[in-house]
């Protein structure tokens, strides 16, 4: 796979449900060789952390007001 | 964040702590719901569920998380009579989102326009108004089904197969519409907030 559009579906179904060994190789694969790629995979993790900000408690840092 | 009391006994103290909380829990049902009267109305009565059984409260978490767990209630009914009364739908089909068409080329790769640039390491620190503006205006732009599921993951932190069986959406839509919705969010993340860095 080298395809952008079919990693970033693997990057964010990875957030989602386990991927299989196939698909975890492939997205690995990808990643080292592409930084766009990269850079949408921490912004998918950073939507993340942003969505838990809006509870209180069960978010990981103390920046609740 | 004033999660150290376990006890709540005086009402009046417990009335100044729901109140204070309030503004959080409607804008956190409004994601959810994108209908400010719907979200008003399941937060009044999540507060009032919470008045009544405040007796029941445990204390083994915070009491305002205990709230959002009850809000989060009112919240899954709310959305499913939206959907009933076809206020939302499921993706009907999983055919082509132009959006996101638009961010990628015949062969697959980044469109140069929509390649993602870095964005530094933001401040997710609820201080930074300016990312939290963003994120809510990106967020308010998604097609309604997209935000709706994107929340109830992201926000509400339920699996995707609960998500399914709450709401009653095939699995595989679901992943189809996080895809979605984290493409289109994370552009226009990029777009809003990279402007305003760049302006300030």
């Amino acid at each position: 796979m080298n395809k952008c559009q079919a990693a970033t579906r693997l990057m964010s179904l990875k957030r989602d449900r386990p991927l299989t060994l196939g698909e975890r190789a492939a997205l690995r694969l990808h990643l080292a060789m592409c930084g766009a790629c990269r850079r949408c995979d921490r912004q998918f993790e950073m939507l993340h952390r942003a969505g838990q900000h809006f509870t209180p408690g069960d978010s990981d840092d103390s920046s609740e007001p | 964040m004033n999660q150290s009391q376990p006890h709540v006994t005086d009402d009046e103290t417990l009335r100044q702590r729901l109140e204070a909380v309030r503004p959080r829990l409607v804008s956190f049902a409004l994601l959810h719901l994108r209908d400010r009267c719907q979200a008003e109305d399941a937060v009044q009565d999540a507060l009032l569920t919470a008045m009544e059984k405040t007796a029941s409260f445990q204390g083994h978490s915070g009491y305002e998380t205990w709230v959002f767990g009850i809000l989060k209630y009112k919240i899954l009914d709310a959305m499913r009579a939206q959907k009933k009364n076809g206020q939302w739908q499921p993706l009907e089909d999983e055919s082509d989102d132009d959006a996101i068409d638009r961010m990628f080329q015949q062969n697959g790769h980044w469109s140069p326009q929509a390649r993602p640039a870095a964005w530094g390491d933001p401040d997710l620190s609820l201080d930074n108004q300016a990312f939290w503006q963003t994120f809510d205006a990106c967020m308010i732009g998604l097609p309604d089904n997209l935000a709706r599921i994107f929340s109830l993951r992201e926000l509400m932190g339920l699996s995707t197969a609960e998500i399914c069986r709450e709401v009653g959406i095939k699995e595989n839509n679901c992943w189809v519409m996080l895809h979605r919705a984290r493409l289109r969010l994370r552009s226009c993340i990029e777009k809003g907030w990279l402007n305003t860095e760049t302006a300030s």
